[in-house]
């Protein structure tokens, strides 16, 4: 039994940035990296489950990315992954969701796994695109923003609810294996251990090509144009120490509620 | 001419009001004698056909088939549409169910894509989508280099709902052949709220992850209460259990329907937060990060801690 989770190493902005010369992204200098959230949640529920079954159930984390995504797969695996997969090649560095796609379907068809998790979307283009063009080119089943799942490993069905708008969820079965897409809050993620942290050190991560999984191009589904800072909004900004932005606030406050 | 189409969509046999929205986003680069055609799978599609009978769209097409989301059944339909028509833009709202089948389509039929876009236009007979990044810091414009078929998944709120009469042609369609993977067991509705009503606040002080721990929230119920707000918050705050989710704003949450003044404290302003609270006319934004795009639709801004604010607050009241 095996669970396959995607997982992506996400940029966050520095408070200050600049656009690379090219306007067609931020200037890499003012770019942090990190662990997209969504994905602790989809590491923590395939290590549930694994730990639910015993032994024989294997959870692999894949990334597609160049070095800077090693902390994504080190991160999973410190957490309790047994082994991870990081393809590259600079033929992707414009890659979009469809194209990454391409490339994980390429991994689950040497991998079989028998259930694939995906983050419900990246914190950073927030795209919500990957996981499920991933099930469209598998041709798997598959659903979205999944914030529960009884799932039992190597089942033929499960059972989720998927988080709709305001707060209403929808039960729902799905033949699997299947792609599914997991929310925020599906789980509490634990964080890694000392011990967790070391260990994954010596779990083996397998780096392949494109050309290691006969792929020779993989296209996109778009592309970036342009990329620019929006219009600064009209909000008008408090100055001065903390006690005099409060008194200013407390003030407005009391205007606007009539007090 | 072209073939434009939207996929509007019901939940349970009501009809999803955003589908009006994506109507709006593609009439916008209607022209000359494009065709408009929105398409709706449902029990009883006849029944949504006054919806979506407004300006601008030339034909409801009915698909008779269900009420139940079935993703599957979605993508065929795009895939069957796409097929026939090769529309050169196949858009639906960027609502969870979307999510669920659009990059699945999109990807099986080798599309253009972009989700959630907030603009969109023609520039040079070249369509160019509009969307956010970088937690709404950044707006990347996006195009769709050879392809012949776009598809789009349309924000809310950013389109106004279409309107105006309209008298499109019905045309029913046989639902396509699907394999359907997915079964509908029943709804969950939200949890009771336990008095807590964002949505009938007049005033709401809401908390984000700038809180930082759980032993701080106590404080902000407390000051909430001595203002004569309603403690509000961001979506990782009731995911942490620190209040319960029936404080929460947002998508996924309350929308402050009846609120006039709004204190985001420590709140970064993610597109489904804001879908909660960006209509409020008094939005105070308190954030140490001066980009934060909380700022952008706040009209009253202090760029600083948080903790500090409330502190200070705390004596005035
Ligand atoms: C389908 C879906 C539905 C969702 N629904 C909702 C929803 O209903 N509601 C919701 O809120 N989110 C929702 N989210 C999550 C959303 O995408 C964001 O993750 C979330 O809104 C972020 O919350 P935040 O602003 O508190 O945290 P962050 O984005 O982490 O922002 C924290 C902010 O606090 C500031 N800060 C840090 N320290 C301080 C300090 N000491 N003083 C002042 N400021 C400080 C930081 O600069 C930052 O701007 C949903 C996501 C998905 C995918
Ligand atoms: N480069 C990538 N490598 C591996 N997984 C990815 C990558 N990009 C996106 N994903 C997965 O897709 C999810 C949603 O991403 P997105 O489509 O970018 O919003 C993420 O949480 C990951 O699980």
């Amino acid at each position: 039994m095996k669970i396959l989770v995607t997982v992506k190493q996400v940029a966050f902005l520095d408070d200050e940035f600049e656009m690379r010369d090219d306007d067609r992204g931020v200037d890499e200098d003012f770019l942090e990296k990190d662990l997209n959230e969504f994905d602790h949640y989809s590491v923590e529920e395939a290590l549930l489950i694994k730990e639910a079954a015993g032994d024989d159930a294997e959870v692999v984390v894949v990334t597609v990315g160049d070095e800077d995504a090693d902390d994504a797969l080190r991160t999973a695996l410190a957490k309790g992954a047994d082994r991870g997969i990081r393809v590259w090649d600079d033929a992707l560095a414009e890659a979009d969701g469809v194209a990454i796609a391409k490339v994980l379907a390429k991994v689950v068809e040497r991998e079989k796994p028998d259930m694939v998790f995906t983050g419900a979307q990246s914190a950073d283009f927030g795209s919500a695109v990957t996981g499920m063009a991933l099930a469209g080119l598998l041709g798997w089943p598959h659903a979205a923003v999944v914030c529960n799942l009884e799932y039992s490993a190597g089942a033929n069905t499960a059972t989720l609810r998927r988080e709709l708008e305001g707060g209403l969820e929808e039960v729902m079965s799905v033949r699997c294996p299947a792609v599914l897409s997991i929310q925020l809050g599906i789980n509490e993620p634990r964080y890694a251990s000392l011990r967790g942290i070391k260990q994954a050190k010596q779990k083996p991560v397998d780096e392949l090509s494109l050309d290691d999984l006969d792929l020779d191009s993989v296209g996109s589904a778009s592309r970036v144009r342009r990329m620019y800072a929006p219009e600064k909004g009209q909000a008008e900004l408090i100055a001065g120490s903390a006690a005099e932005q409060a008194k200013r606030l407390a003030e407005i406050i009391k205007e606007l509620r009539g007090m | 001419m072209a073939n434009l189409i939207v996929i509007a969509e019901q939940r349970d046999g009501e009809f999803r009001e955003t589908s009006l929205e994506a109507v709006t986003a593609i009439r916008g680069i209607k022209q000359g004698d494009d065709k408009l055609s929105v398409a709706i799978i449902a029990a009883d599609p006849q029944k949504h056909v006054p919806a979506l009978s407004v300006e601008g769209v030339d034909e409801v097409i009915a698909v008779k088939a269900t009420d139940d989301f079935q993703p599957d059944l979605l993508e065929a339909l795009i895939g069957a549409l796409v097929k026939d028509r090769a529309p050169s833009v196949v858009a639906v709202a960027h609502g969870v169910d979307a999510w669920s089948f659009a990059p699945t389509a999109a990807a099986r039929l080798d599309c253009g894509l972009a989700t959630d876009i907030m603009g969109l236009k023609l520039d040079d007979g070249d369509l160019v989508a509009t969307r956010a990044g970088y937690a709404e810091k950044v707006l990347v414009d996006i195009d769709f280099p050879g392809k012949e078929t776009v598809l789009l998944t349309v924000r809310t709120n950013a389109f106004e709902p279409a309107s105006g009469s309209g008298s499109p042609e019905v045309t029913e369609m046989a639902p396509p052949e699907a394999d359907v993977a997915t079964t509908h067991e029943g709804w969950k509705p939200p949890a009771d709220a336990g008095g807590i009503d964002i949505g009938g606040s007049e005033f709401i002080l809401s908390i984000g992850r700038g809180v930082g721990d759980e032993s701080n929230v106590e404080q902000y119920l407390e000051l909430a209460e001595s203002m004569g707000a309603t403690l509000g918050c961001s979506r990782p705050i009731a995911d942490n259990g620190w209040l319960p989710k029936a404080r929460q704003v947002g998508q996924s949450g309350q929308l402050a329907a009846n609120c006039k003044l709004y204190i985001a404290m420590g709140v970064s302003g993610s597109v489904q937060h804001q879908w909660g609270m960006k209509h409020v006319e008094n939005i105070v934004a308190v954030n140490t990060d001066p980009e934060a795009s909380i700022f952008s639709i706040a009209r009253y801004g202090i760029v600083g801690d948080m903790a500090e604010i409330a502190e200070e607050l705390e004596n005035l009241f």
